[in-house]
């Protein structure tokens, strides 16, 4: 159990952690763009966690390079799907995100 | 030990998805936990070493066969369809159809198992040969070598499947322009990521490609990446397929199992068809594989796109 093994699986479960609390957010939240907000931000910080976990135990600088590449194209993917799902919900409804807003969650 | 666990979770999971896909009620989910249960038999692949079977399946099966099902359930919906919740199944006496899944499950097991005893044979066939194919993928030297027939077969399925796909096509717009009329925001982050998406996706197929030979990759795997980031960049407006009527489209389609095919009847000429000749046979196993990769990208995304919507 050497420093790379620990720091992987540190990473590694502080990512999985993430990928839990955004999955609960996207059963529980109310609407779409809560769940759009808890999907992106946690499953790319997530997925970011769990790619530099794995990059201690890449064979070499290309297979590192290949995992953090893995997650800048996850991300891009998840930022514009993501705005794409945000746009159509609001064009086609629009009465939801007025019912979210105007209601007082405190 | 460890790994038996991640074994037995995956199995678990993919019958349970694959359960959940049957028994829910909405199209749309069935569809997405389909996608999943693609994606989670592309893990057990990996975890079976076949990896070349792993990208395929994550590409054609979790991937194109998901963008055509949500293609499906859209129009479904727009002609009102999909509202319409599916039936409860099962109106069979439960046990039954069960009954029947688990004797399958247990005789393809006991299939499999026997099976592997005499597995080796094949890979101790193979590997003594590899050296006059100029390959050293075992897998892409059956493929496009040993095989090479069924493989050009495979690809005039998928031609014959976009024939079928078109033939679907409303009379007064036959000829038109393939799938609907795209139009994206201008400075919209559609076209900023079609942008930007397809020069990564021409390098990883082209890598898919390259590293068929040594590594794991192969025709059919960077021809699916190129049809994505191809579709990705028609979906935002920026590239416009031919016409159906065009004949350039139809040559596309074609090139590569027409290529295949007159290399055939060339090796035919010289002994055998299909056979490769002496000389750089891998540089001919690499070219075939390019041209392939660029008739089966072309193919992928007309079936995505569909039949033409609009007057030619």
């Amino acid at each position: 159990m050497n420093i790379s093994d620990v720091l992987t699986a540190v990473l590694t479960t502080t990512g999985v952690v993430f990928f839990i609390a955004g999955t609960v957010g996207l059963l529980r939240f109310p609407d779409v763009y809560c769940r759009l907000h808890a999907l992106t931000k946690a499953d790319n910080l997530g997925l970011g966690l769990i790619a530099v976990g794995l990059m201690f135990q890449a064979d070499g600088a290309g297979s590192a390079a290949r995992l953090g590449l893995v997650w800048l194209l996850a991300i891009l993917a998840a930022a514009t799907t993501a705005q794409l799902i945000a746009r159509s919900a609001l064009t086609e409804r629009p009465g939801e995100l007025k019912r979210s807003a105007s209601v007082d969650w405190y | 030990m460890a790994s038996l666990v991640f074994d037995i979770t995956l199995g678990v999971l993919i019958v349970a998805v694959a359960l959940a896909a049957m028994l829910v009620r909405d199209l749309l989910t069935a569809i997405v936990l389909f996608i999943v249960y693609g994606l989670l038999i592309a893990l057990a692949w990996v975890r079976l070493d076949a990896l070349d079977v792993a990208l395929a399946e994550a590409a054609i099966g979790a991937g194109l066969t998901g963008i055509l099902l949500v293609g499906a359930a859209g129009r479904l919906r727009k002609a009102g369809r999909s509202r319409q919740r599916r039936p409860s199944p099962l109106p069979l006496p439960l046990p039954l159809p069960f009954l029947i899944a688990v004797v399958t499950c247990i005789a393809l097991g006991f299939l499999t198992l026997s099976l592997l005893r005499h597995a080796p044979a094949q890979v101790v066939a193979v590997v003594p040969e590899l050296a006059a194919t100029g390959v050293s993928n075992p897998v892409t030297a059956v493929l496009m070598n040993f095989r090479g027939f069924d493989t050009l077969l495979e690809v005039v399925v998928l031609v014959v499947a976009l024939i079928g796909v078109w033939s679907l096509t409303p009379d007064r717009r036959w000829g038109g322009v393939p799938g609907p009329l795209h139009r994206a925001q201008p400075r919209g982050v559609l076209v900023y990521f079609g942008q930007l998406l397809p020069l990564a996706g021409f390098v990883v197929a082209a890598h898919l490609l390259w590293s068929g030979s040594a590594g794991h990759g192969g025709a059919f795997q960077a021809g699916t990446v190129l049809a994505a980031v191809w579709l990705l960049a028609a979906m935002a407006g920026l590239v416009r397929a031919w016409p159906v009527a065009s004949a350039r489209l139809r040559m596309l389609v074609i090139f590569g199992p027409a290529c295949f095919a007159v290399f055939g009847v060339y090796g035919a000429l010289h002994g055998t068809f299909l056979a490769y000749p002496d000389f750089a046979p891998g540089l001919w196993l690499m070219t075939l594989e390019l041209v392939l990769a660029v008739s089966i990208a072309a193919v992928l995304s007309l079936v995505v796109l569909g039949v033409p919507r609009h007057a030619p």
